[in-house]
């Protein structure tokens, strides 16, 4: 079977916000993913996530789109189709970082179970901006999960000295969890990104 | 690795994809990683993403000429663009979410930040979307977006173009790029569109279909995606 090429990735630039988190940035028109992951009645335990992305000169970055998507508290990922905004649990969020003075993301969900053996909890992150070519993917671990952390498979592909661009870090603050996770594009703290390639790169 | 004097980020299917450092396009200079990206193992790869129910559209997502009227048509050239998406086999993903935003006739986004004195549209919006149906197609009715300048250097011009979005059923799925006219001059000049592979910048522009034109009603183009990897679903 003759092989198609992929269509290339380009940018996906500064003025995405009324199409795909309208309903953050104040547009008229109806958002179907947002920064609230779960609703009242999902279990487990109630955490935000929250942090800023820099770029190489250690500015932070207000016109990046974040997107996250994890499993719930028992390690299931929802495969059933979302319907409307915030329906039931979806595991699925999306925020940009131009609507908070300090270009923070905020996103408020439940801390996922693990998906199966030699998976630490984890949430998948996909990451977009202007100056960047592709989407990013990388991954958050939890900083109270050290002896699962240090089981996951994925986790220990990487090297030593990288990991802990990974690791949110978990604060009380007013009574609620949160764990802070900055993401760097660049410089000493650069955040480790993944790639999902299926087959015939050069590499 | 130490010996090579350019160090590859990712080995992405360089034949098609932009380089993440395109140092032409100057906001890639500090927002690029520096370091190799991680490969995520097989058996990892094939987390899927989630699925979007009907219901989740509105009934107008995907006519951008008549979701945002107030008082009257949007002004500029009626568009269809329509397509398909498929895996690199060819094969159809159904359920696909596919999202655009886009200038408006003149040139002028909505987005608050924009600066562009060209004026708005009170009748356009700009963002629409839908799931692509059992054939792996969406079709979407629009206003064809003016250029725009921006500031990479001086005189700087966008061609025009369409941003989509497309979440597909895999992780690795995921896809956000940029939709072009036949012949626009202003090609040769954007780093963006030049980033990309000069055999694979076609893959980027949109096929003009006279057969798919509405007669007395709008002009019609083609602008099919094809995303990384095989989709592992099973096909009825
Ligand atoms: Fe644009």
């Amino acid at each position: 079977m003759e092989k198609l090429r992929q269509t290339p990735s380009q940018t996906v630039g500064p003025f995405f916000a009324y199409s795909l988190t309208a309903e953050q940035y104040g547009y008229d028109y109806n958002s179907l993913i947002n920064g609230l992951l779960i609703n009242h009645d999902t279990e487990g335990e109630r955490i935000y996530i929250t942090g800023r992305i820099y770029d190489g000169k250690g500015q932070t970055i207000p016109d990046a789109l974040i997107e996250l998507w994890q499993a719930d508290a028992n390690g299931q990922y929802r495969s059933l189709p979302i319907h409307q905004k915030n329906d039931g649990f979806t595991g699925l969020g999306r925020l940009g970082t131009g609507t908070d003075v300090q270009d923070r993301f905020l996103f408020t969900t439940i801390k996922p179970g693990s998906i199966g053996d030699g998976q630490a909890p984890h949430i998948n992150i996909i990451l977009f901006m202007r100056g960047s070519l592709h989407r990013l993917y990388t991954r958050l671990y939890f900083s109270d999960e050290s002896a699962t952390n240090s089981q996951d498979e994925l986790f220990n592909t990487i090297p030593e000295e990288r990991r802990n661009t990974l690791i949110a870090q978990r604060k009380q603050n007013a009574g609620r969890i949160e764990y802070h996770f900055d993401i760097y594009m660049q410089g000493e703290k650069e955040t480790v990104f993944l790639m999902y390639i299926t087959n015939d790169v050069i590499s | 690795m130490e010996n090579s004097q350019l160090i590859e980020v990712e080995p992405i299917n360089f034949n098609v994809q932009p380089p993440h450092l395109y140092s032409e396009y100057k906001s890639t200079i500090l927002r690029s990683p520096t370091k190799p990206l991680i490969p995520v193992k097989e058996q990892l790869k094939d987390l899927s993403l989630p699925a979007f129910g009907d219901s989740a559209i509105g009934k107008w997502d995907h006519d951008l000429t008549k979701n945002a009227r107030k008082n009257g048509e949007p002004i500029g050239e009626r568009i269809k663009v329509s397509g398909k998406v498929m895996d690199e086999y060819g094969r159809p993903l159904r359920n696909v979410l596919v999202e655009i935003w886009q200038a408006n006739a003149a040139g002028r986004y909505i987005h608050k930040a924009e600066i562009h004195d060209a004026p708005l549209d009170p009748n356009f919006l700009g963002a629409g979307r839908m799931l692509t149906d059992r054939e792996g197609r969406y079709s979407f009715y629009t206003i064809k977006p003016g250029a725009y300048p921006w500031g990479n250097h001086f005189n700087a011009w966008r061609p025009n173009h369409i941003h989509f979005s497309v979440i597909g059923h895999q992780i690795g799925h995921r896809l956000v790029t940029q939709m072009y006219f036949p012949g626009d001059p202003l090609f040769e000049f954007d780093p963006i569109f030049q980033s990309v592979p000069k055999h694979a910048r076609e893959l980027l522009i949109a096929k003009f279909r006279m057969d798919w034109t509405e007669p007395e009603f709008a002009l019609a183009y083609e602008f099919n995606i094809v995303l990384n990897g095989k989709c592992q679903t099973p096909f009825e």
